[in-house]
C-alpha cells in the first residue's frame, strides 16, 4: 500500500523536472557560457556575465529593484496589517464579504489593471482632471518611481493581507482573554501577544510581495516608463531586444541568489516552528 | 456577605434567547474551595466566564471583595483564571510565561526572578524555565498555567477543568496538590468541574448545577447523604431511583411494599422519588431479606463488585463486597437510613 502511493507523486516529480529542474539548468548553463556557444561542440565557458553585470550602471538597476521592492512592501505592511486585523476581528458574514472584496482585483488580469492606473495617473488622467475641476495644478504622476510603488502595492497588497489574515484568525481566543486575565490592557494584549503570534504570517506576506515586486517588469514598464527601469526589465530587454541570452541568464541567476538569501534571512526570524501561517 | 469575596445576586444570562444561567445567587467566603459541578452545558463555566469578566451578565450582580464589578474589565479584576486548555503563550518559554503577569506590573527583573523560580521549584519544574511550551507534558502545561495565575497572588483563583486532559493517575496526584496549595496558600478556589468525584475530593462546598440552575449547595458530605432531588442524587455517585408513594410520615411505599423511613413532611400518599445507594445494599440469604431479587450480572471492580439485581421488577445497582454468582437468588436489605426520600422533581 505504502509503496504504491508513492508512484501518484511520479507525475507531479516529472512536471518539476520539466517547467523547473531542467529550465533552471538552462538559465545556469547560458549564465556561464559564451555567446558563441551553440552546440556541445563548440561550448564555451565563461564568467564574463556575471562581471558584466558589476558595472555600476547595472547595479544600479539592481538597487533601484530592491529599493523600489522594499518601499512596496512596507506600505503593504502598514496598509494590510491593519486592514488583516480588522477583518479578522469582524463577525463571520462581513468577514467573508472583505476577503471577497480583498482577492476580487486578482480576478482580472495584472496587465488591465495596471493599463487602469495609466488612465487614473496619466496627465489627462481621472485624476489630473479632478484636480483642475477644483482649481489645482495638473501633477506629473505617471512614470515616475512613485507610480511604480503605487502599482506595485495595488497589485501585491491581497498577498500581504490574506497570509496575516489567516495568522490572526487561527490565533486561539483563549490566549488573549488569559493575557487580559494577566492584567494586560488591549493595548498590551496587541503587543505582547497578538503581534508575536502574526509574525509568522507577516514573514509570508513580507516575502509573498517582496519576491514578485523586486522581479516585475510589466508594473515599472507601464507605470515607470523608461528612465525606471527595474531588473525585471532589464532582463527583458535582454532577452527580447538584445537576443543576449548568456547575460541575462546571468542576471536571473544574482537575482535568484539575492531572493534566496533574503527568504533564508526572514525565516531565521520565524522562531515558531509550530503552526503559525508559514506559506515556505 | 459579611466575609464573602464574590458574591453572585440574581445572575441571569442568555445566549441568543437560550437562558444559560437562571437567576443564580451564590456566594464564597475567603479561603474556600468552592466546586460548580454539573453535567456539561449546565452552566458552570458561564459562572466562572462571569466572575472572571469574560461574560457579563444580563442580569443581576457581581460582587468582588464587597465591591460591585459588574463593569470591570478582566485586567483590573483581582482573580485569575487557569483555563480548560492551560491558553499558554506558545511563542514564550515556561518562564516568561509565568513572568507574563509580573512583567505587566512593571515590576523589577530581581523580584521578577525571584518570584518565578519559587513557582518553578513550587511545581517540580525547577529546570524548565528555558523550555518551550510545546516540549511539555500536559501535565506540565498544566502546573504551567496554574503557576502562571497563582504568581500573581490573586485572592481567587477560577479553575475551569484544569484537569480534563490528564490521565486518571496524573489527575488524582493533582487534586491532592490542588487542593494542598490551596490550604497552604489560603487563596479562595472556585473549581469547575463535570467529574463528581473530583468535586468530592477537593471541595469544601459543592454548587451542583443543571440547566443553568443551582440544585444544591452543601459540603460533600451533605451532597452525597442528602441529596435534595434526584438530579443530585444521580449526578452525585450512582443512585437507585424508584418511584414511590409516602403513606405516612417515616413510612413510604415502593415495589409494592412498605418500609419504614426517616423521612417525614409530605403530603399523605404523595409520589416521591426513592433513592438508596448501590452500596448501601447488602446481599442476604434469600429468607432474610427485605426484597428478593434475582443476579442478572456481576462486575468485578477491583474494591467491590457491581452487579445487577431484578428484585419486584426492578434493576438495582448493587455494590458489595460480597458475590453473588449470576441466576442465584439473594435477599437484599436496607436500613431505614438507608432510604432517601425526595419531591418528584418536575
Amino acid at each position: 500500500m505504502k509503496d504504491r502511493t508513492k508512484y501518484f507523486a511520479y507525475p507531479y516529480v516529472l512536471w518539476m523536472i520539466i517547467f523547473i529542474a531542467l529550465p533552471s539548468f538552462l538559465v545556469l548553463l547560458y549564465s556561464i557560457t559564451t555567446k558563441e556557444s551553440n552546440g556541445l561542440t563548440t561550448i564555451q565557458f565563461t564568467l564574463e556575465n556575471y562581471k558584466k553585470f558589476f558595472d555600476p550602471l547595472y547595479l544600479n538597476i539592481l538597487w533601484d529593484s530592491i529599493y523600489l521592492a522594499a518601499i512596496s512592501t512596507v506600505i503593504c505592511l502598514l496598509i494590510g496589517y491593519p486592514a488583516a486585523f480588522i477583518i479578522s476581528n469582524t463577525n463571520l458574514s462581513k468577514r467573508n464579504t472583505l476577503l471577497f472584496l480583498c482577492i476580487m482585483p486578482m480576478w482580472m488580469n495584472m496587465l488591465l489593471r495596471t493599463y487602469a492606473w495609466m488612465t487614473i495617473l496619466g496627465n489627462n488622467g481621472i485624476l489630473n482632471n479632478l484636480f483642475s475641476l477644483i482649481g489645482l495644478p495638473k501633477l506629473n504622476m505617471l512614470y515616475t518611481k512613485g507610480a511604480t510603488i503605487m502599482g506595485m502595492v495595488y497589485n501585491f497588497l491581497p498577498f500581504m493581507i490574506l497570509p496575516i489574515y489567516t495568522a490572526l484568525s487561527k490565533m486561539d481566543k483563549a490566549l488573549l482573554e488569559a493575557a487580559d486575565d494577566l492584567g494586560a490592557d488591549k493595548k498590551t494584549v496587541f503587543i505582547k501577544v497578538i503581534l508575536p503570534l502574526s509574525m509568522p504570517g507577516v514573514i509570508s506576506g513580507i516575502i509573498m510581495v517582496f519576491m514578485p515586486a523586486v522581479s516585475t517588469f510589466i508594473i515599472p514598464q507601464l507605470l515607470g516608463g523608461n528612465k525606471n527601469m527595474m531588473i525585471g526589465n532589464l532582463v527583458e530587454k535582454l532577452f527580447i531586444l538584445n537576443g543576449d541570452w548568456n547575460f541575462g541568464s546571468a542576471i536571473s541567476i544574482v537575482m535568484m541568489v539575492i531572493i534566496l538569501i533574503s527568504m533564508s534571512i526572514m525565516n531565521k526570524f520565524d522562531v515558531d516552528k509550530e503552526g503559525g501561517a508559514r506559506l515556505w | 456577605m459579611d466575609n464573602a469575596i464574590i458574591q453572585l445576586n440574581n445572575i441571569t444570562k442568555k445566549f441568543d434567547g437560550e437562558i444559560v444561567l437562571d437567576d443564580i445567587t451564590l456566594s464564597v467566603k475567603e479561603n474556600e474551595f468552592v466546586t460548580l459541578l454539573g453535567p456539561s452545558g449546565c452552566g458552570k463555566t458561564t459562572t466562572l466566564r462571569i466572575i472572571g469578566g469574560f461574560e457579563s451578565p444580563d442580569e443581576g450582580e457581581v460582587y468582588f471583595d464587597g465591591k460591585l464589578i459588574n463593569d470591570v474589565p478582566p485586567f483590573k479584576r483581582q482573580l485569575n483564571t487557569v483555563f480548560q486548555k492551560y491558553a499558554l503563550f506558545p511563542h514564550l518559554n515556561v518562564f516568561e510565561n509565568i513572568a507574563f503577569g509580573l512583567r505587566i506590573k512593571k515590576m523589577d527583573e530581581h523580584t521578577i526572578t525571584k518570584k518565578v523560580e519559587k513557582m518553578l521549584e513550587l511545581f517540580n519544574l525547577k529546570n524548565y524555565g528555558k523550555r518551550r511550551i510545546n516540549q511539555l507534558s500536559g501535565g506540565q502545561q498544566q502546573r504551567i498555567a496554574i503557576a502562571r495565575a497563582l504568581v500573581n497572588e490573586p485572592k481567587v483563583l477560577l479553575l475551569d477543568e484544569p484537569l480534563g486532559a490528564l490521565d486518571l493517575k496524573l489527575r488524582k496526584e493533582m487534586q491532592h496538590e490542588l487542593k494542598e496549595m490551596q490550604q497552604q496558600l489560603g487563596i479562595t478556589f472556585i473549581y469547575v468541574t463535570h467529574d463528581q468525584e473530583e468535586a468530592l475530593t477537593m471541595s469544601d462546598t459543592i454548587v451542583v448545577m443543571n440547566d443553568g440552575i443551582i440544585q444544591q449547595m452543601g459540603t460533600p458530605i451533605d451532597i452525597y447523604n442528602e441529596p435534595e432531588n434526584a438530579f443530585v442524587a444521580d449526578f452525585i455517585g450512582e443512585s437507585n431511583i424508584l418511584d414511590g408513594i409516602m403513606h405516612d410520615d417515616y413510612l413510604v411505599e415502593f415495589l409494592g411494599k412498605k418500609f419504614k423511613c426517616v423521612d417525614y413532611g409530605f403530603g399523605r400518599g404523595e409520589e416521591v422519588d426513592v433513592v438508596i445507594r448501590p452500596e448501601d445494599l447488602d446481599l442476604t440469604p434469600p429468607g432474610e431479606g427485605k426484597l428478593i431479587g434475582v443476579v442478572k450480572s456481576v462486575i468485578f471492580k477491583g474494591v467491590h463488585y457491581e452487579m445487577d439485581i431484578e428484585a419486584n421488577g426492578f434493576e438495582f445497582l448493587v455494590h458489595s463486597t460480597d458475590m453473588a454468582p449470576v441466576g442465584a437468588t439473594v435477599g437484599l436489605t436496607f436500613t431505614p437510613d438507608d432510604i432517601h426520600i425526595m419531591e418528584k422533581g418536575e
